[in-house]
């Protein structure tokens, strides 16, 4: 399929998921309350509009600390997780595994439900700190897959290499696999960061009405008022996520990190 | 200059015997090859010597104490592993150091001491190369390097040098021979290849299903194999069932054979082996009927295959001394006096 | 691993084990048992505990058995489409080299990670009839006036494919990239064409990997929630919609409970039988 109908193939399907984006790029420009494309007056104005509006920032600061906090439980949970199955084996690092990855295979809505009740239970019901339990724990699944995949690439000859040299289990842990695992645990961080901020639905059920992320305010507004800074916010996750897995593929290898063995150079 | 002593070593997996009851003693200050087929356990034996697996049964004794229970990081030896196991995240001053940043040697001091074992390994001043910026020759030398770092008790490599190409395998092999005279640090190399063997060591230990089955000098164990196996696997030989019908006369497909002074019996009259060198096998005017079926010339040498009764042989000839035979001429074989050797089958 | 000890402490899987179970496996638990608990009639709070099964009755009823054919028929349409779509799509991308797949698995992975709001609200706008497709069509003298394509089955269907389509390919790419080419090359020595080695050679050798795929796309879809909000009518609205509405709008946290635990059950049964034809795919 290496034809010259392939590429056009792939760059028409390409094509059809970057319009959407252009769309909206566009109707951020706009420069009135509307949303029109092309857009009208186009200005920048909304841009800065997203960085004073009040009704704004709020959802902006929840987002970004609920990622950031999230992203770093998420691989808390994970690092321990993915080097006990790596280095064990057995049925017991299986059902954790599993578990890890579980959140991630259910529709959210499951999990989502099941957080809302639990919080309701324990009185943490609509507060931040629920949110961003929530999240790290839905979130898991990415950290523990890069770290896993990461741990599997290392040559078990470097870690008896560093036993014959004198280290110790923890010694070897520490100068030798977390060292290589690194570029994965950070991958596994960027991916859950981008994740957990553009997360709806369990920021939503578990404290939707008092802790607004940018999702949520986005959605209010789809019912409530169209703004351009919708169209704002948009880009700004698209250009964050295109950063993020960017920054991956350039110092990382991507293809490998999603799964693919081998790839030809170039 | 410490000596290593098994005792008794067994190591199972399952129902398999990789290593079955070896009883040995190295002295010290020796290269020792560990020489054998894949899957004769070799590997395993250096494994179990580096404490990286446990044996079944037996001990373990360096210098005289006993290590079958001391964990691998508190054995002090170096090890060279097949895939040379160089820390991809560290510089190669790093890699070199590793054992004594381990040991808590402060940082000029780890310095130091990586630079001068570069220098020793003919890499000076390439402390601060990141490893994948290194030849495959290079590498072999940091990990010889590394290996050597903290003055090992006993010096071990797996295969070490299974990687590089065969020239630059010749030339380690020389340059890690004359590395270990001026240490004199016990030495024990895994290696499967028996040129290899010759060329580096002190005491080759030919190994087969999990037993010793020769141990001694090179050529020694060239000149004069315990078994067939040992016969077969040393370099080349010529492997012929015959009969013993006593300690001087042998019987090889009907055809008498007078063995001389020089040779050597090592079975009692009975079925044998009659083992011979393809340098020691001459063309004569009374001996085994035999017709030349192809001749290599390898340049050094000549190589010519001969059918004797359904077996065949090899003779080998120095160009000078090539006989005027050509495929198909008929020919009778003899053996150099003392070139024979008469085996258990 | 070495022979003698474990690269890892034991302890170390404790914290997980203890985290996962505190954090995600008693919700579970919790949720299980509201869903046969009383459901409080004064509507002041959401439930008292008991036991009755009058919320899973309400689960099997004509209403929820619509809604959950509904949900299943827009998912496995949308999976389907996906699959079809980025099975080519995928097998040409993993032929590419190395820099053009990270370019490209950059853009999917950044489509993949948008909200779902995002792009809802995207699809919704390139539909609409001030922007995008209406505005082009008119602009172009197609049609008399703009017009907006959403809310309709199409614009749902759209913004589903939109959502599952980088998904399906990252759930095909493994698979794909491990596929021996020269598998396809000797196809290619032997005189079948490209269309034919695809469909006689790369298809039948991703046959259990393209189920499973069909498989995960469907719980994916399954789990949309938002875009048919955005997008559809009422009479499409999915499962997680329901519960959402009845959980947080109904205040009848026992019936969302209750539907929350059948699309559970039905999407571990679904996930189980991916691994399941993964696994006997690795064992052949």
């Amino acid at each position: 399929m290496r034809s010259r109908l392939g590429a056009f193939y792939v760059a028409v399907l390409m094509l059809l998921l970057v319009l959407p984006l252009v769309v909206v790029g566009g109707v951020s420009l706009n420069g009135g309350q509307n949303l029109r494309f092309p857009p009208q007056d186009a200005s920048f104005r909304w841009y800065g509009e997203l960085f004073r509006a009040a009704d704004w920032t709020g959802p902006l600061r929840n987002s970004l600390v609920i990622a950031a906090v999230a992203a770093l439980i998420a691989v808390a949970v994970a690092l321990p997780l993915a080097l006990h199955a790596w280095g064990r084996g057995g049925a017991l690092s299986r059902v954790l595994y599993t578990l890890g990855v579980a959140p991630f295979m259910l529709p959210p809505v499951i999990t989502a439900l099941g957080f809302l009740v639990f919080w309701v239970a324990l009185g943490m019901y609509g507060q931040m700190a629920a949110t961003i339990l929530s999240h790290g724990i839905f979130l898991v699944t990415l950290p523990l897959v890069t770290t896993s995949l990461g741990l599997q690439g290392i040559d078990p000859a470097l870690l008896e290499a560093a036993r014959t040299m004198g280290a110790t289990r923890g010694q070897v842990l520490r100068t030798v696999v977390l060292p290589l695992a690194l570029p994965y645990i950070i991958s596994g961080y960027a991916f859950a960061f981008v994740l957990s901020l553009n997360e709806y639905i369990i920021a939503y059920m578990v404290a939707g009405f008092t802790v607004e992320t940018l999702p949520i305010k986005i959605f209010n507004s789809l019912r409530y008022g169209y703004s351009p800074i919708m169209g704002v916010v948009s880009v700004l996750f698209v250009g964050l996520a295109i950063l993020v897995y960017g920054a991956i593929g350039i110092f990382g290898n991507l293809p490998r990190l999603l799964g693919a063995e081998q790839v030809r150079e170039g | 200059m410490h000596d290593l002593s098994l005792r008794g070593l067994t190591k199972r997996f399952g129902s398999v015997a990789a290593v079955d009851d070896l009883t040995l003693d190295i002295p010290g200050g020796k290269f020792i090859c560990l020489l054998g087929p894949s899957g004769c356990g070799k590997t395993t034996l250096l494994r179990l010597v580096a404490g990286l697996e446990e044996p079944t049964a037996g001990r373990i004794l360096v210098g005289g104490q006993d290590q079958t229970d001391t964990p691998t990081h508190r054995r002090n030896f170096g090890m060279v592993f097949q895939s040379l196991a160089l820390f991809p995240h560290l510089s190669v001053g790093d890699n070199v150091a590793y054992p004594l940043a381990i040991r808590g040697t402060p940082r000029a001091q780890r310095r130091a001491r990586a630079e001068e074992l570069l220098a020793l390994v003919q890499l000076p001043g390439m402390a601060d190369r990141r490893v994948h910026q290194l030849s495959g020759g290079q590498r072999q030398r940091v990990a010889i390097a590394r290996g050597l770092a903290i003055d090992p008790r006993l010096f071990l490599l797996d295969e070490p040098l299974s990687a590089l190409d065969a020239n630059l395998r010749e030339h380690m092999q020389i340059e890690l021979r004359q590395l270990q005279t001026r240490l004199g640090v016990t030495t024990v190399v895994v290696t499967h290849d028996q040129k290899e063997a010759l060329t580096m060591a002190d005491v080759v230990i030919v190994m087969d299903q999990g037993r010793v089955q020769q141990m001694g000098a090179p050529m020694e164990v060239y000149r004069n194999p315990a078994n067939a196996f040992v016969a077969g696997f040393i370099g080349t030989s010529n492997l012929l069932p015959g009969r013993l019908l006593d300690t001087s006369t042998l019987d090889i497909s009907g055809q008498r054979l007078a063995l001389g002074p020089g040779d050597r019996v090592k079975c009692p009259p009975g079925p044998a082996i009659l083992s011979v060198r393809p340098e020691d096998v001459r063309f004569g005017p009374d001996g085994l009927p035999a017709h030349v079926t192809f001749i290599r010339d390898l340049g050094e040498s000549v190589q010519i295959i001969l059918d004797h009764a359904g077996q065949e042989v090899t003779a080998l000839f120095s160009p000078r001394e090539r006989p005027e035979v050509a495929i198909g001429h008929a020919v009778t074989l003899t053996f150099a006096p003392g070139g024979c050797v008469v085996l258990a089958p | 691993m070495s022979g003698r000890d474990a690269a890892t402490p034991t302890w170390l899987g404790l914290i997980p084990g203890v985290v996962l179970a505190a954090l995600f496996l008693v919700p579970f638990g919790i949720m299980l048992a509201v869903s046969v608990a009383l459901r409080d009639p004064s509507g002041s709070g959401f439930y008292t505990w008991g036991f009755e099964l009058q919320s899973y009755a309400r689960v099997f009823t004509f209403f929820v058995g619509r809604i959950l054919f509904v949900s299943m028929t827009i998912a496995a349409g949308a999976a389907v489409i996906s699959v079809a779509l980025a099975l080519p799509f995928t097998v040409i991308l993993a032929q590419m080299s190395r820099r053009a797949q990270t370019v490209i698995l950059v853009i999917l992975l950044s489509v993949l990670s948008l909200s779902e709001v995002i792009i809802g609200f995207s699809v919704s706008t390139l539909l609409s009839q001030t922007a995008g497709v209406g505005n082009l069509l008119a602009l172009l003298r197609i049609t008399e006036q703009p017009r907006a394509y959403t809310p309709s089955l199409f614009a749902l269907m759209t913004g589903l494919c939109y959502l599952t389509f980088p998904y399906s390919v990252l759930v095909l790419y493994p698979p794909v990239a491990r596929l021996d080419p020269e598998l396809v090359e000797a196809s290619r020595t032997m005189g079948a064409s490209p269309l034919r080695t695809f469909f006689g050679v790369t298809v039948p050798l991703l046959r259990a990997p393209i189920l499973g795929a069909l498989i995960l796309v469907f719980v994916f879809a399954l789990g949309s929630y938002l875009l048919p909000q955005v997008l559809g009518r009422p009479e499409h609205w999915t499962l997680s919609v329901h519960i959402t509405d009845q959980a947080v709008y109904q205040s009848n946290l026992p019936f969302a409970a209750a539907m929350a635990v059948v699309l559970l059950l039905a999407a571990l049964a679904l996930v189980g039988l991916a691994l399941l034809v993964a696994r006997e795919r690795r064992a052949a």
